[in-house]
């Protein structure tokens, strides 16, 4: 559970050594932070002022760290959990490649912080398959040629896997012409809802045939 | 990015008393516009309030017949809610018009409203900005403005108001519910929930310091076609240059508002009735004061033919 800051008191000498440590750990699991700590003569603390304890879920296996609180949940996985699959763009949320699924809904994971993650289900391009055997999107992927480069694709199908779901449950879209009605696997409508994924090759046509095939509709 | 501390509250109380007892201190809900502007330190708080676990993540039905929309609740579920696609279109053809699938699903109802400019000059750190940073000039006002507002900027500001959801808001009447740490619940009109620039660009809203936005409240629905129809310089995941909502009743008569064009969702009640004479005759009236830039006369223009488009197709 996240710790709340402002039920705990520090001293001023406490204060500086944790800060003192953080300026050094920036983010680590919290057996190497409590380590870091301990090697300074402190006591970890629950509540430290500028970072937190967090608790989620990576993939179904349970990951406990101790995090600056300005760790991005992408940072936390990519430097934290040394899980590299899921790829930083522009650190904006204007370019998908950080995408990944929490609680089953895709998310940019550049523009949320890891301490705001504590509970929750995050599965990244290394869940949803492996090299022998992988997701029937990752395979779609590979029979319609749909990356070049490589680098934004694992944002692309955590999104496009996503999207699916998304059209399965209901989820209206800008290019729905009823939009009280049920939306379909259609070209424009992939082409909508992959929009905030963007692919500087430029495979944008074979992505949307891989999902189509995933989706079971004739491409 | 600043270093701050981070507290996550549990109810609306809770998050109101936070903000009143940390100086410095900001709500943070979907957190995909603060986090951008914290990167870019353009927003430094000391303190981060999380509020989403204060339980407003639903949306109910009103006495009346509206609906009370809790400002939790994310764009993606505001959208798909089934009352809001049957008796509001407006506002989900509006959600849908913005931002990616990804941010629709992290996007909050209140947060929303919160979101701040696009001005290119409000994001550059290098260069004046009076809403960033008050009494040091506008970088916009002469400078690339084609995003900017055409009506309600001041000599200080022409950012616009870079939303969708708000311009739906706008249109069907809707009001803010918010509640401060005295325990005081109050209603804000959408109308007068943004502010026009003036002299004080770095004041958005009617929002007091320590108030939190609980809901939004939509009134009884109106019938009538529902559109929302913006016009950007890609298909989608792009801001406005000019958008319209406008609800049209089969007498002809309704309601439209625009965004794109001014600092805040913008809406002139004494130009519908105009509404049957075509286009020209409403955007001539809802632009009657405009003072566009160079680069963003066109939106006037743009705006005629949008709604235009719409009526066309209310007709049909």
């Amino acid at each position: 559970m996240t710790t709340r800051s402002d039920d705990f008191q520090l001293t001023r000498r406490e204060l500086m050594v944790s800060g003192a440590t953080l300026a050094t750990v920036f983010l680590l699991p919290e057996a190497s932070a409590a380590a870091a700590t301990a090697a300074k003569g402190a006591t970890i603390s629950r509540n430290l002022d500028t970072a937190s304890r967090v608790s989620f879920s990576v993939n179904g296996k349970a990951r406990d760290m101790v995090v600056d609180n300005r760790v991005t949940l992408l940072d936390a996985l990519r430097e934290g959990l040394q899980m590299t699959g899921t790829k930083k763009g522009c650190d904006h949320g204007q370019c998908g490649a950080c995408t990944v699924i929490v609680n089953g809904e895709r998310i940019n994971s550049c523009l949320s912080l890891a301490v705001m993650h504590d509970g929750d289900a995050v599965t990244t391009i290394e869940g949803l398959g492996t090299p022998d055997a992988l997701h029937p999107m990752q395979s779609a992927f590979i029979k319609h040629d749909g990356y070049q480069c490589g680098y934004c694709t694992p944002g692309q199908i955590c999104s496009a896997v996503a999207v699916l779901g998304e059209i399965e449950r209901g989820i209206p879209s800008h290019v729905q012409d009823d939009i009280a009605g049920t939306p379909s696997v259609t070209n424009i409508e992939l082409r909508e809802r992959m929009s905030g994924n963007i692919c500087r090759c430029g495979a944008y046509s074979n992505i949307a045939s891989a999902m189509t095939e995933v989706a079971g509709e004739p491409s | 990015m600043k270093t701050f501390a981070y507290e996550r509250v549990s109810n609306p109380a809770e998050a109101a008393m936070a903000i009143r007892n940390q100086p410095g201190a900001k709500f943070i809900a979907g957190g995909t516009n603060l986090l951008d502007l914290m990167k870019l330190e353009i927003e430094t708080p000391a303190y981060l309030i999380d509020v989403q676990d204060t339980g407003l993540d639903r949306i109910e039905p009103t006495e009346n017949g509206g609906l009370r929309i809790g400002a939790l609740v994310s764009n993606t579920a505001l959208a798909s809610d089934i009352r809001i696609r049957r008796d509001y279109g407006v506002l989900t053809r509006a959600i849908v018009a913005g931002a990616s699938g990804q941010l629709r699903n992290k996007a909050t109802t209140g947060g929303n409203l919160l979101q701040r400019t696009r001005c290119p000059y409000f994001y550059d750190t290098n260069l004046p900005c009076n809403k960033r940073q008050p009494g040091s000039g506008c970088s916009a006002i002469g400078g690339y403005s084609r995003q900017l507002a055409v009506i309600g900027g001041s000599d200080n500001c022409i950012a616009t108001y870079p939303g969708d959801m708000a311009i739906a808001f706008r249109l069907l009447d809707a009001q803010v519910e918010t509640l401060n740490a005295d325990g005081r619940s109050r209603t804000i009109p959408l109308a007068d929930f943004h502010r026009l620039p003036g002299d004080t660009p770095e004041v958005e809203t009617a929002l007091g310091p320590d108030e939190f936005i609980t809901a939004v409240i939509l009134p009884p629905p109106l019938g009538g076609k529902h559109f929302y129809r913006k016009v950007r310089d890609r298909a989608s995941y792009a801001f406005a240059l000019v958008s319209v909502a406008a609800v049209i009743q089969d007498d002809g008569s309704g309601r439209v508002a625009f965004g794109g064009v001014a600092p805040k969702p913008w809406r002139v009640e004494a130009a519908e009735s105009l509404l049957p004479e075509g286009a020209g005759a409403v955007t001539s009236r809802v632009f009657a004061d405009a003072s566009p830039q160079e680069d963003n006369a066109f939106k006037i223009t743009l705006a005629e033919r949008t709604l235009a488009a719409i009526l066309r197709d209310a007709r049909s």
